[in-house]
């Protein structure tokens, strides 16, 4: 199809309808996921809306990890009310422990290439890795889908990526979303569509470009997509079992920008309190105190990011004094296979607490709170003021490998230079 | 959308859901008879015990971005307020807020100080203290038919099914 972006594609497909960027259209959506931060709303919602029956169960998912496990009798109360409702109607549910929703959506081959996914939490823009049109709706948008199995949708413009070139030693995915962080800044793709496109993908694993897509909401993105090729088709082997169609754009399709960024020229870089777009470079930032590392989330909760992680871990000799190191599996299934390669048990040794897989103390609505004054370095992709509990304590973003290496530090350091 | 009148109450940029009310906050109650006395407590400690019913929100750009909440829109709600103008909204805020009936006015705010009676006909905002009138962003067909209606709620009680978009 001529002319069209990959979101415009999806959306014409999914509405019936031409659709073009600043149309407002209603799309049937393919497959939805609610967690225990948003479900229990859109129940209230559901019911008052007069719902009775979810209209197609089968493209409907629920998970339990943003309270994993539940802090309180007041969220093991969501919990209850969500399992009831999910076996009433026939809903899958990811129970407590099996992981964060966005990482088991892409586990378990609910995101498609040309499929139109949304799940009620921000971060569902990861899906769109796996080529397919993915972004984060509200409670009542979630109930809605309930009812009538659609969503209305504003077809955004889009802004096309170019990455070129390959990764130096040293510099990960989550450099180039701080880098694109800091070029487009927290707002600066608001309402639209990124586009990711160029050389440089050949050498992005699957894991990387989820990176990316997680991230582009913090950008105030609504989707962040990916074209097809032999990786996208090599994770969805044995995980969909849903008959796909790739989506690329037409060769004269319409962008609203241009980025291009070479991956070359990229140095580690770290996203300062308490904002993401405030990026600089892990060397200006070096020698800032560190008290926790975070390992984890739906960002960096990968069985690869802990390999590197565990990495420059080794090559320092552990976590210095003192730096208390959370370790927290972005699901069972990544858990396991940390536990089945020695990671596991390496991690423990070096003093780290093992969280549940889920969202942990990501958004401190469970696992470990930092204290107060506390420099917290994460893997994660929030560092608003308060996010992770406690407003008096600062988030630092980066890398999985330049969270161990200020973990073996106790400050902030380039990965390359730690050594024992 | 009948007009409306009231108080502008100010914030700056990129102010995030969590500021609006904190998921720490929501994980002991969903009621925003509750949540609306945490309005802004990590950012204004004082605003929930100071804001009165028609009371208008007023920010910069990238208003509720970060998590996708939708209690940082109902908690707005509880507390009597049914409009917010930015110059930007977050995408998921701006959709929450369609979808729960509160009217999300996109207009150059920079001009409008706290306190400044503000009076509001659909998307044409007048400023009573400057005399200043801002044009605000029309909302398209649908959206205005859900917030007119209240929010997704009253929309879904009379319908199976979204109107068709022409």
């Amino acid at each position: 199809m001529a002319g069209k972006t990959i979101t415009e594609q999806i959306l014409s497909g999914k509405s019936g309808r031409n659709a073009k960027a600043g149309d407002v259209v209603v799309c049937t959506v393919d497959s939805a996921m609610g967690t225990d931060g948003s479900v229990p709303m859109a129940l209230d919602y559901f019911q008052a809306m007069g719902g009775t029956r979810v209209s197609d169960p089968s493209r409907l998912v629920f998970a339990l990890d943003h309270y994993a496990p539940p802090p309180t009798r007041a969220t093991a109360l969501l919990h209850q009310r969500m399992r009831d409702f999910a076996r009433d109607q026939g809903v899958a549910l990811w129970d407590t422990g099996e992981g964060i929703g966005h990482q088991l959506m892409v586990e378990s081959g609910r995101a498609w290439p040309g499929a139109l996914v949304v799940g009620a939490d921000s971060h569902a823009v990861t899906y769109g890795a796996l080529n397919c049109f993915a972004t984060g709706i509200g409670s009542s948008d979630l109930a809605a889908i309930m009812k009538c199995g659609r969503i209305w949708l504003r077809v955004p413009e889009s802004i096309r990526v170019e990455l070129t070139g390959v990764l130096p030693n040293g510099v990960y995915a989550k450099d180039i979303a701080l880098a694109l962080a800091r070029e487009l800044g927290a707002d600066g793709a608001a309402y639209q569509a990124i586009e990711f496109t160029g050389s440089g993908l050949d050498s992005l694993e699957l894991e990387d470009r989820l990176v990316l897509s997680n991230l582009s909401v913090e950008m105030g993105a609504k989707n962040g997509v990916f074209p097809f090729d032999a990786r996208t088709a090599g994770w969805l082997r044995g995980r969909t079992r849903n008959s796909y169609s790739p989506v690329s754009s037409g060769a004269d399709a319409r962008y609203a920008r241009h980025v291009h960024i070479a991956l070359d020229s990229l140095v580690p870089l770290v996203a300062l309190p308490h904002r993401v777009d405030r990026v600089t470079t892990l060397e200006d930032a070096a020698a800032t105190p560190v008290h926790m590392v975070y390992l984890g989330t739906c960002t960096g909760g990968r069985v690869r990011d802990f390999h590197q992680a565990l990495a420059v871990l080794h090559a320092g000799g552990g976590p210095a004094p003192g730096v208390q190191l959370v370790v927290t599996p972005a699901s069972r299934t990544e858990l396991e296979t940390l536990a089945r390669d020695g990671s596991l048990a390496e991690f423990i040794a070096m003093g780290a607490v093992i969280g549940t897989p889920g969202c942990g103390s990501c958004c401190g609505t469970c696992g470990t709170i930092p204290g107060d004054g506390v420099n917290v370095i994460s893997t994660a992709n929030r560092n608003f003021k308060g996010r992770m509990g406690n407003s008096h304590a600062a988030i630092y973003l980066a890398s999985p490998a330049a969270c161990a290496a200020a973990a073996v530090r106790g400050a902030i350091a380039d990965p390359r230079e730690v050594t024992p | 959308m009948s007009p409306m009148a009231g108080r502008a109450r100010v914030f700056g940029d990129d102010i995030n859901t969590d500021y609006i009310v904190t998921s720490r906050r929501k994980r002991e109650s969903l009621d925003p008879e509750y949540l609306r006395h945490y309005l802004f407590e990590e950012i204004d400690p004082a605003f929930a015990a100071t804001v009165a019913p028609g009371d208008l929100l007023v920010a910069g750009a990238n208003f509720g971005c970060g998590s996708a909440m939708e209690v940082a829109v109902t908690a707005v709600l509880g507390a009597g307020i049914h409009a917010v103008l930015a110059r930007s909204f977050s995408r998921t805020y701006y959709r929450n807020a369609v979808n729960n009936g509160l009217l999300p006015v996109v207009c150059d705010t920079s001009a409008i100080a706290e306190g400044h009676r503000l009076r509001l006909d659909g998307a044409l905002v007048y400023n009573e203290t400057t005399g200043e009138s801002l044009p605000g962003e029309p909302l398209p067909a649908i959206m205005l038919a859900i917030v007119s209606a209240g929010g997704l709620v009253p929309y879904f009680r009379t319908r199976t099914d979204f109107d068709s978009v022409s």
